[in-house]
């Protein structure tokens, strides 16, 4: 098996959503077998901590072109579509 | 000691069947009681009035009700707690993943957290709420507090 993934969690304030959502990808990932490495960030502090990342997962807007996928979902706060966008997070992963 | 949601929750900065005419005013009621009750600063429903203009925490959910939850930076809190509003006619809040749109809330928890990745179980708790139309359901026609306990056990007990 290769390194972890790496994937940048962001939201409004790094402090509730994130929290969330972060440990929600490493559940659903983990169950499959998947390796991940989770940092939390602010929307706006996205473009400063790309570097090294292999994915960003932000339930607010945040600014194009990082030069990562960047996924934009509220599945795993509503659980609307939760399944659809982990497979999207594996794909985007290349796993 | 792992904190639940019931534990976070204010008595007092729980307003059930609240009639509002916008979200401004659920979120400076609920703030107000916060500080009422000792667990944010003065600067705090100011600092989540401010948030939600620009990054705003409106949720469509899968059931009929949808739901907010307003929160801002640690530093306006003073202890972790969680205020709650249901309404009686929806207000209009901005969703989260996308801002210019409007999402119909009748469900409102205003989190007060102290620490950033802190009350991650709580949060979770949260969350697994706003996932299930039946909890959701019950807390909207909950007429006082023993009766959110209630259906916030009930959301405990069951299975993910």
């Amino acid at each position: 098996m290769g390194q972890p993934k790496r994937i940048l969690v962001a939201c409004g304030t790094a402090i509730a959503t994130s929290t969330v959502v972060a440990r929600a990808i490493e559940e659903a990932l983990g169950e499959r077998h998947i390796q991940v490495i989770t940092r939390q960030c602010k929307a706006t502090e996205v473009p400063s901590l790309v570097q090294g990342m292999d994915l960003v997962v932000t339930t607010t807007p945040v600014p194009g072109n990082l030069g990562v996928p960047v996924i934009q979902t509220l599945a795993f706060l509503t659980g609307i579509g939760r399944e659809a966008v982990i497979e999207q997070i594996i794909k985007a992963l290349g796993q | 000691m792992t904190l639940t949601l019931t534990d976070c929750l204010v008595p007092e900065a729980v307003n059930l069947g609240m009639d509002a005419e916008n979200a401004g005013e659920v979120i400076r009621n609920i703030g107000g009681k916060l500080l009422y009750a000792g667990y944010v600063r003065e600067t705090f429903t100011d600092a989540v009035l401010a948030r939600e203009k620009t990054i705003p925490t409106g949720l469509p959910l899968s059931g009929k009700h949808n739901a907010a939850i307003p929160h801002t930076d640690v530093h306006h809190v003073i202890k972790p707690g969680i205020g709650l509003a249901t309404l009686v006619r929806p207000v209009v809040f901005k969703n989260m993943v996308s801002p210019e749109e409007a999402v119909e809330v009748r469900l409102v928890f205003v989190l007060a957290l102290d620490q950033p990745k802190s009350q991650i179980e709580m949060l979770q708790e949260v969350a697994q709420v706003l996932q299930r139309p039946g909890v959701v359901n019950a807390l909207m026609e909950a007429k006082n507090l023993y009766q959110v306990r209630e259906a916030l056990k009930n959301n405990v007990a069951e299975k993910s």
